[in-house]
């Protein structure tokens, strides 16, 4: 089994005078669940973003190792799985264009097998051919999910997953994140008590604000 | 492959959407009506028109062209591409997309320029050819990466003539001076540096792209 390994080396950010956080530390070389949580405009988001790749840090570097190399930041994105309530997918495709547009600009192999498993998962199979500007805000959440989890990545990044999700929708990403974390690392950024419960860890980002 | 990829997603994106290629449509009309109407039965001056071409080309450029970053900027789709490909990735598919766009586009401007403006002459058609390959190709380099600038600011549509006139003005000029050139059917040996300057510009503009680009697409 493949090793990944997460390290946040001091990192803090500011947006120009206005400190998010600061001093932040962490490390995370197991796979698991792992919870990061905050007021609203605490950072959560700042923070999963910083880890995925997608906004630089003012200060400190965040390590990703698989196997013992460290992931160039360029190839980042083949490895990170990212779930977000501001993640938009292109409306005037179905989600089965999203899907097969995305994995070839990924330059994955188009495993419809895998896609039909994903979409059946997160219980859109029967609307994969509707274009997903006729969705519901919790469909374009699950979509989401699929779009996470479709080239299978070695690390599971999610800002509030469950946002827009109905009992049943969030039944499935609980189970789904249930089984994942079994052989990858997770790290969610919520505010729901039921979505960090499941994680082991949690950084409680309003300790980092001096 | 991937660059590809990202630019037939964009084609499809474009058919379904029409955000670009209705705006330039109905610009590269309204330009040329207004010119036609604006000269009405004078004579214009050879040289003339040869620049008149190059300003239609510029503004239409300025109203579709943007839509490379814009569109997904404004859409919020910015961020799939983020996670699903690597900067130059990006940077090449945009730049294929509008590359086809310019290419398309200037071709249309010219042959209906050509329609109706009987002034409108070409003597050495291989230099004009030449002339309008490498500003197309430099036309669609820099707009791109102006775009991607642009596409992160506040008041876009405002900000990208302003911001894309200093840095197309080298070109525009050499085009336009390249142009008259041929309409009066000068040699290659006359054209030479106008044609090297043409060159460099379309490789700085590239190099510094590929610079540029990393930084304005983390951030």
């Amino acid at each position: 089994m493949n090793k990944y390994y997460l390290l946040a080396e001091d990192i803090s950010k500011k947006f120009g005078r206005r400190l998010i956080f600061n001093g932040l530390n962490f490390e995370y070389n197991h796979n698991g669940i792992y919870g990061i949580a905050g007021i609203n405009g605490s950072g959560k988001s700042t923070l999963i973003k910083i880890i995925a790749g997608i906004i630089s840090p003012s200060s400190g570097k965040v390590i990703h190792k698989l196997d013992d190399k460290v992931i160039e930041e360029e190839k980042l994105h083949n490895y990170v799985g990212f779930v977000a309530p501001y993640l938009i997918m292109y409306e005037e495709f179905s989600a089965w264009e999203n899907l097969t547009h995305i994995s070839k600009i990924r330059g994955i192999e188009f495993n419809k097998e895998l896609f039909n498993s994903l979409l059946n998962d997160f219980l859109l199979i029967k609307r994969k051919n509707d274009l997903v500007k006729t969705y519901s805000s919790g469909m374009k959440q699950r979509l989401k999910f699929i779009f996470a989890l479709m080239h299978s990545p070695k690390i599971l990044l999610m800002d509030e997953p469950t946002s827009n999700l109905d009992d049943e929708g969030k039944e499935t990403v609980y189970r789904i994140v249930n089984r994942e974390g079994k052989n990858k690392i997770i790290v969610i950024a919520s505010n729901e008590r039921t979505d960090l419960d499941m994680c082991s860890t949690k950084i409680e980002l309003e300790d980092y604000k001096k | 492959m991937k660059p590809y990829a990202l630019f037939k997603k964009d084609y499809h994106s474009e058919l379904r959407t029409r955000y670009a290629i209705n705006s330039l449509t109905m610009f590269i009309i309204v330009a040329l009506s207004v010119i036609l109407f604006s000269i009405g039965n004078e004579k214009v001056p050879q040289n003339l028109t040869g620049g008149l071409l190059w300003v239609v080309i510029f503004f239409s450029a300025m109203s579709g062209l943007s839509r490379a970053f814009v569109s997904e900027e404004e859409r919020g789709t910015s961020l799939i591409l983020h996670l699903i490909a690597a900067p130059t990735t990006i940077f090449n598919g945009k730049l294929l997309f509008n590359l086809i766009l310019v290419f398309l586009m200037n071709i249309v401007i010219t042959i209906l320029y050509s329609a109706l403006f009987e002034e409108f002459i070409i003597r050495n058609f291989l230099l004009f050819f030449l002339t309008f390959i490498l500003s197309n190709i430099g036309l669609a380099i820099a707009s791109t990466i102006i775009a991607a600038i642009i596409s992160k600011a506040g008041a876009k549509g405002t900000l990208y003539p302003v911001l894309s006139f200093p840095i197309l003005l080298p070109l525009i000029l050499i085009s336009v001076m390249l142009t008259s050139y041929s309409m009066i059917g000068a040699s290659f040996a006359d054209a030479k540096m106008g044609l090297a300057v043409l060159v460099s510009y379309d490789v700085i503009m590239l190099t510094v792209s590929y610079m540029l680009f990393d930084f304005i697409w983390k951030d």
